[in-house]
């Protein structure tokens, strides 16, 4: 180390010359990921960052009009501010889809024959496409014939309107998304089947019963993937849109015309392409924002192995 | 509390809850074989009466399903050649090769994942209109083969668990970057290619807006916008409707339980060659 300078110099160009060529077949490599990262999406973010300033009706080229768009669409108290906030309430369906889809995997962890079969069973209606399953439950969900409202009869319920009803149809939704539940009911039970033995074994032998197996054990050990969940459900909500689209076309009174869906609308019904753009950049900075809220409190309630607390 | 007991209260749990989950599936089946009269029955009869099998072909007479079963095949095929053929050189590059900026690029990549797709919709849209593709596949496939980030992190991820002295021993032997990748890394990886492709397949399969915004010649419908103009025209026909619904489903459920085998498939070959 102590000796010239001159063979260091040498090996470090030659190092430099290596990495470099390193850098290149990198490159190289992920050069199809990257040109299309380029065109489809850092090309796009800005395009759309542009237009939301501007009045673009698609015939004529975009007009410059500041900041109105976003001024227009805050003070909107028909149709933005209710998408948004009738958007805001199917985040109900997080808490709900995760205590049922924790609640399946942990019965389905469980040593029993034929575990397998309702493993399908549970999984298959997330497989259904979602056409499919938006018109199976509008026919579910028909007031009078069909299998919802037969179901609460024979229990002297009376049933409402469900799709039909404004004040109904958000739940009727949530209701038909909660059948998907085995989506994330999969990945809790590849998580729960990670948690180490021995572990229940230590908490065993300190004499904790199941609840507080799974409060103390199980709940901490896949809470990384709880954490996943959570942001994955608030992106998803956010990007509501198909379901609404077929079953509602946003009514009944504008009660289903959820945030993706008045985007939809604005961009290719209305053609107004700068008002569309503008909401998805709010939906944007709104996701990162419920995101980094979502990030901020995981230091407080997710468990990472081997982190340093 | 007897191991036999704990074992009946599971086993009636899951089957109380099975039934939940299952009933709108039959409730599908059951009506798309019920006669006109019979769907409206005011209350739920389970078994139809009489059988009506030839709703099925009526059915698929009423919508060209064989032309969107088509179109829908040749964008899913298109969809799952461009993710498997442009996932595997950037899953390479971010798992096996050491390079500046390649954790840089790859967080770049995952954030992509999070961005709400509405943010590049618009200007997406406006890009394949200028080059004049809308009313075209174009728009849906070509995308898929610069890559989807998706693909790429869960290929890295099974590249990861590949054992490095396989590509050192390969190295040695004169083998360049290319060669391992393709004599020695995409062989092993064949279950998760199998994955990313049933993934893409199915992603495809089940795409509504995709297809909603860029094709609006009625020949060129998929299955999936097919079905929601069925629904548009003939929408107190519960029972076509329904067995339309049903068809739409069948061909994933059937691809589900093939390819359920083929991953434990993959699994146990993975453990032997351990």
């Amino acid at each position: 180390m102590i000796a010239t300078n001159e063979p260091n110099a040498a090996a470090l160009s030659r190092m430099r010359r290596s990495e470099r060529r390193a850098m290149l077949m990198g490159l190289l490599f992920v050069s199809p990921w990257l040109i299309g990262f380029l065109i489809f999406t850092l090309y796009p973010v800005f395009a759309s960052a542009y237009l939301s300033f501007t009045d673009y009706r698609v015939l004529a080229p975009p007009k410059w009009v500041g900041f109105s768009n976003y001024t227009d669409l805050i003070g909107d108290h028909d149709y933005f501010l209710p998408s948004l906030f009738d958007t805001i309430f199917m985040f109900l369906e997080l808490p709900i889809a995760l205590t049922i889809g924790l609640a399946l995997a942990l019965l389905l962890d469980q040593k029993l024959r034929g575990i397998a079969f309702y493993r399908t069973l549970f999984y298959l209606p997330s497989i259904v496409p979602v056409v499919s399953s938006a018109v199976l439950w509008m026919w579910v969900l028909n007031p009078e014939h069909g299998l919802m409202n037969a179901a609460l009869h024979s229990l002297h319920i009376p049933g409402p309107a469900w799709l039909a009803s404004p004040a109904w149809s958000k739940p009727a939704m949530i209701m038909m998304d909660l059948w998907g539940v085995g989506g994330g009911m999969v990945i809790y039970l590849a998580a729960l089947q990670g948690v180490p033995t021995p572990l229940y074994e230590a908490a065993a032998l300190d004499g904790a019963n199941g609840w507080q197996k799974i409060w103390h054990v199980t709940i901490p050990q896949i809470s990384p993937v709880i954490f996943f969940n959570m942001i994955m459900g608030v992106i998803g909500t956010f990007q509501y849109f198909t379901q609404t689209f077929i079953m509602t076309n946003g009514g009944p009174d504008n009660s289903t015309l959820f945030y993706a869906m008045y985007l939809y609308q604005n961009a290719f019904q209305y053609f107004r392409m700068g008002t569309a753009c503008a909401m998805a950049w709010m939906l944007f900075i709104i996701t990162l924002i419920a995101t980094l809220v979502v990030f901020k409190s995981s230091a407080r309630w997710v468990y990472y192995e081997g982190e340093a607390r | 509390m007897s191991k036999r007991a704990s074992q009946i209260i599971g086993h009636t749990v899951l089957i109380l809850l099975g039934i939940v989950f299952f009933a709108p599936f039959l409730f599908m089946v059951s009506t798309s074989l019920k006669g006109d009269q019979q769907i409206f029955s005011s209350t739920i009869q389970w078994i139809p009466h009489p059988i009506v099998w030839s709703n099925y072909p009526k059915a698929l007479a009423y919508f060209p399903f064989w032309r969107y079963l088509g179109n829908t095949l040749i964008i899913c095929i298109g969809n799952v050649i461009g993710t498997v053929f442009s996932a595997a050189l950037p899953a390479y590059a971010f798992s096996r090769l050491k390079w500046k900026g390649r954790d840089f690029l790859f967080i770049t990549m995952i954030a992509t994942i999070m961005l709400p797709s509405q943010v590049t919709l618009m200007p997406v849209f406006l890009l394949f209109r200028s080059l004049g593709w809308t009313g075209t596949f174009l728009p849906l496939i070509v995308p898929s083969f610069f890559g989807s980030a998706f693909s790429i992190f869960l290929l890295r991820q099974f590249f990861l668990g590949i054992p490095q002295e396989l590509s050192d021993a390969a190295r040695i032997d004169g083998c360049n970057e290319w060669g391992i990748l393709w004599r020695i890394i995409l062989p092993l990886a064949k279950p998760a290619l199998a994955t990313i492709a049933l993934f893409s397949f199915m992603g495809t399969w089940t795409d509504f807006q995709g297809p909603l915004i860029y094709l609006h010649d009625e020949k060129l419908y998929t299955l999936a916008i097919g079905l929601n103009s069925f629904l548009g025209r003939h929408g107190g026909e519960w029972n076509l409707l329904m067995a339309a619904s049903t068809v739409v489903t069948v061909p994933l459920v059937v691809i589900f339980f093939f390819a359920q085998r083929t991953f434990v498939q993959g699994i146990a070959l993975t453990g032997r060659a351990n």
